[in-house]
């Protein structure tokens, strides 16, 4: 019984990870470390998602992502929570997923979110940034456009060495 | 996809083609309205909300109305063709299959459905939740409207974070009212209620003015919401200390954002300074309202942020960035407030009735 469990929250999980951010198609949730958790009780499995960013919109989105990629696969009752708590950092991007972003032409967050703030030091409100590398032709020689982007989790930059614009995932 | 995939209508069956005027039935206000306590509006809402979901075909559109936020997704059809069909891999979403029997309102954000507010808390979210909320709607107003297209963006994206900790607070605040007769959403607490209902400080009312009015008031705001979600992670109160934590790093960027451009427009032409200057002139009869303590926050030891004890952290952050501006903190006396015992500044009305009248409208309308 134990183990029929556990390969039913294995194989949920699977499909959950499966879903994508619908902003950026080349991300599954489970490599931005929204998908949280999977758990099944009696019949039901519930999915915990996280926000990237409070107010997200692409969180409705992955939400029915999830239940329609359960559903699809026999799961007949599913509940999707969210949680704020932990909340989510670029931290928890998978390698794998830093990858398929500069593959896409998004430069991935540059540094630990952690780091990065204790490199800040204590209060300042005036901000460290660092060189972020150009996803097409590495470069360090980019420059921001504007702090924020199309999406509320990126900022858009362009590459002094090959002229191209592109977006940053910011560190958060 | 075959037409079986389809068995109950397609997709244009559940946007039957008309005017908008079909769609919504005409009434005034007052239809919209039946007299009666709010409870009853409340109700009324819900139940047009079910109606219209059973009438339409479901697809997956019908999944995602803007407050069926935790939804339990039941799909009694979903044993036989899904699974043939995801064998076939034809289809991602086999969207015709899921019914969404039951839409609980708003269980999302928070994570803890378990946890409701305690009267006092729920005051105290309904404080910071329609700060965020009054300055989200505010900042809206400037997409396609900014300096500059880059300026559309960054406002448009602070005013969505400010909208998300606006949802999570004033869905903290509604759990107070649940299992009584009087159960809200935070739709209900943004859209239904009237202006003596709003807690939000007279800082995050006041107008957007020109571009330089609506810096200076980004700048206090978010450093104020910088000192304020700092403090309140260490809040007992699980829930509060959870939005906290997530708001603290947006409202950062925020705070950058307002900074950078107090700096450049101070720094600027003759012209920009002399507006930056007198706009923070204007706002800054608001700010000592926002470090007020409140009868409240003697109830809410060790759960709210004491609004006193915000202040240092709001000078030190405002000194620096007036020093290298060359800045002078304005010379100006203090307005005397009200907004968190329900008095707001003379715009507020005409902000509320912008922000609700489509709800109020054409109750439960989903778009």
């Amino acid at each position: 019984m134990v183990t029929k469990t556990t390969t039913r929250r294995a194989h949920a999980w699977a499909v959950a990870a499966t879903v994508t951010d619908p902003e950026i198609p080349v991300l599954t949730i489970e490599d931005l470390g929204v998908l949280r958790d999977v758990t099944i009780d009696h019949e039901t499995v519930i999915v915990t998602l996280t926000p990237t960013y409070s107010g997200c919109p692409a969180l409705d989105a992955m939400r029915d992502d999830v239940v329609l990629a359960l559903t699809a696969v026999g799961f007949d009752d599913v509940e999707v929570r969210t949680t704020l708590s932990p909340a989510w950092t670029t931290d928890w991007m998978t390698d794998a997923g830093k990858q398929k972003l500069r593959d896409y032409g998004i430069a991935p967050p540059h540094a630990r979110a952690a780091t990065l703030r204790q490199a800040q030091g204590a209060q300042g409100p005036v901000r460290l940034q660092l060189a972020v590398k150009c996803p097409r032709c590495g470069s360090l020689d980019t420059r921001e456009v504007a702090r924020f982007g199309s999406t509320s989790c990126k900022a858009l930059f362009e590459c002094r060495a090959c002229l191209e614009p592109f977006d940053h995932f910011k560190v958060l | 996809m075959t037409d079986s995939a389809f068995p109950r209508g397609s997709l244009s069956d559940a946007f039957p083609r008309g005017s908008l005027s079909d769609a919504f039935p005409r009434g005034s206000l007052s239809d919209a309205f039946p007299r009666g306590s709010l409870s009853e509006r409340s109700e009324t809402k819900r139940v047009e909300r079910g109606a219209q979901r059973r009438d339409e075909t479901p697809t997956e559109v019908q999944a995602s109305t803007p407050s069926g936020r935790s939804t339990r997704f039941v799909s009694p059809s979903a044993r036989s063709t899904p699974r043939e069909e995801a064998a076939r891999g034809e289809s991602k979403r086999p969207a015709p299959h899921v019914t969404v029997d039951e839409v609980e309102l708003a269980a999302e954000l928070t994570g803890d459905t378990d946890t409701t507010a305690t009267p006092a808390v729920a005051e105290y979210a309904l404080w910071l939740g329609d700060d965020a909320l009054i300055l989200s709607q505010q900042l809206g107003g400037w997409i396609a409207h900014a300096p500059e297209l880059e300026e559309d963006v960054a406002l448009g994206n602070i005013a969505l974070d400010l909208l998300g900790h606006a949802r999570s607070l004033l869905h903290y605040a509604s759990t107070a009212w649940a299992g009584t007769t009087d159960g809200r959403s935070e739709d209900d607490l943004a859209y239904f209620r009237d202006e003596a209902d709003f807690r939000s400080a007279w800082l995050f009312e006041q107008p957007n003015g020109d571009f330089a009015q609506t810096i200076a008031r980004q700048l206090t705001a978010s450093a104020y919401m910088f000192e304020l979600y700092s403090a309140l992670r260490a809040s007992k109160d699980a829930t509060l200390a959870a939005v906290a934590e997530k708001a603290l790093k947006e409202v950062d960027y925020h705070r950058d954002h307002a900074v950078q451009w107090t700096l450049r427009l101070a720094g600027g032409t003759e012209e920009s300074r002399r507006r930056i200057i007198r706009a923070l002139r204007d706002v800054w009869p608001y700010v000592d309202e926002l470090f007020r303590d409140e009868p409240l926050i003697d109830e809410l030891g060790g759960i709210a942020a004491r609004p006193s004890t915000l202040r240092p952290g709001f000078d030190a952050a405002i000194a620096a960035v007036f020093t290298e501006a060359e800045l002078d903190i304005p010379d100006v006396s203090a307005s005397s407030g009200g907004g968190r015992r329900g008095r707001h500044f003379p715009t507020m009305g005409h902000l509320l009735a912008e922000m609700q009248v489509l709800a109020r409208q054409h109750p439960g309308a989903s778009w």
